[in-house]
């Protein structure tokens, strides 16, 4: 019978998917080795990470290769689509995990530790504020991070690499091959200078404030939410350097280019992502 | 390349052959037929917790096991049943069948594919290994709640870690799923025309990329309050326990519908093809199926009603958990207007199915009393609470992987299921489970608690009746795998294309077995 769709790429059997399954099982198993103290924890953890890091490599490389060999069409490329943002989908439902706990205890746990039997019995003159470490007495004091100083210049920083990064697209659609390698460049090093600052940005709070990991659930909260936000503005930049050496290669056209588009998808979710960080994080 | 193969049909596999034909397969049965040799063998591990679990409970005291490894084998039943062993067998089910019931060539990402299988292995060597290191396995309960997790030994880093490569593994899958269903189907398969297998499969992948990164949370949180100094769920820190209760079942309350929805999927499936007739009310079970997962979201703290909650949170969420009932009974009258004047036949497939229904049914019902708040305050983490779990989990979703193993396995083998043994395996197993599971409501209603190696007098003679009942349930699961094993060579009548007079659907228009590679050309569906 005939019809006009299209034949859909499917690869061949790939090596490449049971390295990245031992890779975590050492990455797993060495974590839990380390955390314990247990045998030698940091030698297999770092061996996982460089087996993940060799597996991404072969297996991102063939991709790119399947995609230059003009193997993937139409739907390959309408699927991409589909599970790059079903993924940043997954990726938000990580991050309202963080933000969920940080709500609850702004608006309830705290509250409720402020109050009735818990001030009465258990904490007695423990009053509702935040930032806050905590009820526990022997907390020491610490200096919580002012939105207005590195926050905010970091919130400019990545809100104008989103421009810069929209610039380098629209170079792209124009095939003005020079404007997207300078787009890209430029919004990459506005990522890179981000993270020094977000680096900067801990060690002050280290050794001038005492805000620490362990400043009870302020430290944790702000710990946990920016560091995997900077973990996600690592991966991001790291995808947007993969994407300058591809256009630099000579890859992408203006009709085609999902990888690129993904990436870009993928910068303004983290993006989006710091901009409620830095209003309920740092700000209020 | 596998560009262009003109036969339709095309049957021999080429690629590596052996061991490394499995690790390094793309293609969409292998790695369906590896996903439910996988939750086979952890549905054995499980069961035999299980069984240690009922031999320790046969008698008051305790006899076979100390008390802390009886908290260990509790907690790791949960885990490897829910993970190793429900999850990966829809999955299993899932891969086979999608591909084939839509008219595509293979899943939407082949490799990924592999992946989301191998990483099982890991996940359940981290898990099973725990018993073995020093403290053994997290004996915290499935629900891992704190501060109990937060004290254990280095088992609970090994569950942590484990959940987080299982999470990455549902996560990829789902989307595969997502991906294949909106993007694969075959020209003229519109949506609403789909198996209802397909669309509950949907839902369900959307609801697993929805909740699995908010245990992947969870345990995080989990992790850093154990070994870095943080407070999440210390109260001194200004934290709170009940915190974590809110997160894990704000993913496991989806969860729940997550092992459930391919359940509804596969019967409405079987129904209709013993039935000799269409589903009754598609479009209904479409709709019922996005509600159920859309309520599902906004029902979790019904797992909390004993843990402090105020009296609006538990009116709210009293009456979003009683409206679930609404397009549940929606799916379960359907089936049985289904089968109302149909000419119906009970071959092994139609037992499971028909069995299910009604073993569900006293399950969910049981679920409406523990809904209900002033009840729940008095059978919360009682043996009520564990009889209402294994009717839907056990008597729901492990009853309905049975059906639509029986009522595939033609099209996986070739070879017709043995209805003697098959029709034993049903009965054994509907009687041993209620033999098993029914006295534990009556234990619940007593206040037998749960999660506990020894009981007071009372509460013996039922004890002892259950644990009959799961060492007869446990052995009439190897039943099973006789029936597939001696189908897997060859034993029996063969299967033909149409393996069963009602069944529709486009996988009965391939051969049984189903070749290496099916719909390379399209199918157009008219």
């Amino acid at each position: 019978m005939s019809h006009t769709l299209e034949k859909y790429f499917v690869p061949e059997p790939s090596i490449y998917p049971i390295f990245g399954s031992v890779a975590l099982l050492l990455f797993g198993s060495g974590a839990v080795m380390w955390l314990n103290d247990v045998g030698p924890g940091p030698l297999v953890f770092f061996l996982g990470i460089a087996l993940l890091i060799y597996m991404m490599f072969g297996w991102f490389g063939q991709v790119v290769k399947e995609s230059q060999g003009g193997q993937y069409g139409k739907r390959v490329d309408l699927s991409f689509r589909w599970s790059m943002g079903w993924f940043i989908f997954s990726e938000v439902m990580f991050f309202a995990a963080f933000f969920g706990a940080l709500f609850y205890v702004r608006v309830l746990s705290l509250p409720w530790l402020a109050t009735g039997e818990n001030e009465a019995v258990l904490w007695q003159g423990f009053t509702q504020e935040w930032p806050s470490s905590g009820p526990y007495p022997y907390a020491e004091a610490f200096t919580p991070m002012g939105a207005w100083g590195i926050p905010a210049f970091n919130t400019l920083l990545l809100l104008t690499s989103g421009v810069t990064l929209t610039w380098a697209h629209h170079g792209l659609l124009k095939n003005r091959r020079d404007q997207l390698a300078k787009g890209l460049l430029a919004t990459i090093a506005l990522g890179v200078i981000f993270l020094g600052f977000q680096i900067y940005e801990y060690f002050h709070a280290y050794s001038d404030l005492n805000l620490r990991l362990d400043s009870g659930i302020y430290g944790s909260t702000f710990y946990l939410l920016t560091g995997f936000h900077g973990l996600h503005v690592t991966i991001g930049a790291i995808m947007l350097a993969v994407m300058y050496f591809r256009v630099r290669a000579g890859h992408f056209r203006p009709d085609n280019h999902f990888a690129f588009e993904a990436t870009a998808w993928y910068w303004h979710f983290v993006d989006v992502v710091w901009l409620f960080l830095f209003v309920v994080v740092y700000w209020l | 390349m596998a560009a262009v193969i003109p036969d339709q049909l095309h049957d021999h596999h080429h690629g590596p052959t052996g061991l490394m034909r499995w690790i390094t397969t793309t293609n969409h049965k292998d790695i369906g037929t590896m996903y439910m040799i996988f939750s086979f063998v952890m549905f054995l591990a499980g069961g035999v917790m299980a069984l240690t679990i009922r031999a320790e409970l046969f008698q008051p005291g305790l006899q076979v096991v100390e008390p802390e490894l009886f908290n260990q084998l509790t907690t790791l039943h949960g885990l490897v049943m829910v993970f190793g062993a429900i999850m990966p067998a829809f999955v299993g089910f899932a891969n086979w069948m999608i591909p084939m019931m839509i008219g595509a060539s293979d899943m939407a990402f082949a490799r990924m594919n592999n992946w989301s299988f191998w990483l099982l292995p890991p996940a359940a060597i981290l898990l099973i290994a725990s018993f073995f290191v020093p403290g053994g396995a997290t004996a915290a309960g499935w629900t891992l709640y704190p501060p109990l997790s937060i004290q254990m030994g280095m088992g609970m880093d090994m569950a942590i870690f484990a959940i987080h490569i299982m999470g990455i593994s549902s996560i990829m899958g789902a989307i595969n799923i997502v991906v294949t269903v909106l993007n694969m189907r075959a020209p003229g398969m519109t949506m609403m025309k789909m198996p209802l297998f397909c669309w509950t499969w949907l839902i369900t992948a959307y609801l697993l990329i929805a909740v699995m990164p908010v245990l992947a949370g969870a345990v995080t949180m989990l992790l850093t309050d154990r070994h870095f100094g943080t407070s999440f769920f210390n109260a001194a820190g200004g934290g709170d326990p009940v915190l974590y209760q809110h997160i894990f079942w704000f993913f496991g309350h989806p969860e729940v519908y997550i092992m459930i929805l391919p359940a509804f999927g596969i019967v409405s499936q079987i129904i209709p093809a013993f039935a000799r007739k269409p589903l009754f009310g598609y479009a209904s079970m479409v709709y019922a199926t996005a509600s159920i997962a859309i309520l599902s979201f906004v029902v979790w703290a019904h797992h909390m009603f004993t843990t402090g909650m105020p009296l609006a949170g538990q009116l709210f969420f009293m009456y979003a958990t009683l409206l679930i009932a609404v397009p549940t009974g929606v799916k379960v009258f359907n089936w049985v207007a289904t089968m109302w004047r149909g000419s119906m036949t009970f071959e092994t497939p139609m037992l499971w199915a028909t069995g299910f229904i009604f073993v569900f049914t006293m399950g969910g019902f049981t679920g409406l009393i523990c809904a209900i708040a002033p009840i729940d305050i008095q059978i919360h983490d009682t043996y009520y609470v564990v009889a209402h779990f294994h009717y839907v989990l056990v008597a729901g979703s492990l009853f309905s992987l049975y059906a639509g193993a029986y009522y595939w396995l033609p099209k996986w083998t070739g070879r017709m299921p043995d209805e003697r043994i098959g029709k034993l395996h049903f009965w054994a197993s509907l009687i041993f489970f209620n033999i098993t599971f029914f006295p534990m409501h009556f234990l619940g209603l007593a206040g037998m608690p749960r999660r506990v190696p020894d009981y007071a007098l009372q509460f013996a003679d039922f004890n002892m009746l259950a644990s009959i009942g799961a060492f007869g349930f446990g052995l009439s699961q190897l039943i099973f795998l006789w029936v597939v094993i001696k189908a897997a060579r060859g034993g029996g009548e063969k299967a033909p294309a149409r393996s069963w007079e009602g069944a529709e659907g486009l996988e009965w228009t391939v051969p049984s077995p189903a070749p290496h590679h099916t719909f390379e050309e399209a199918p157009v569906v008219k």
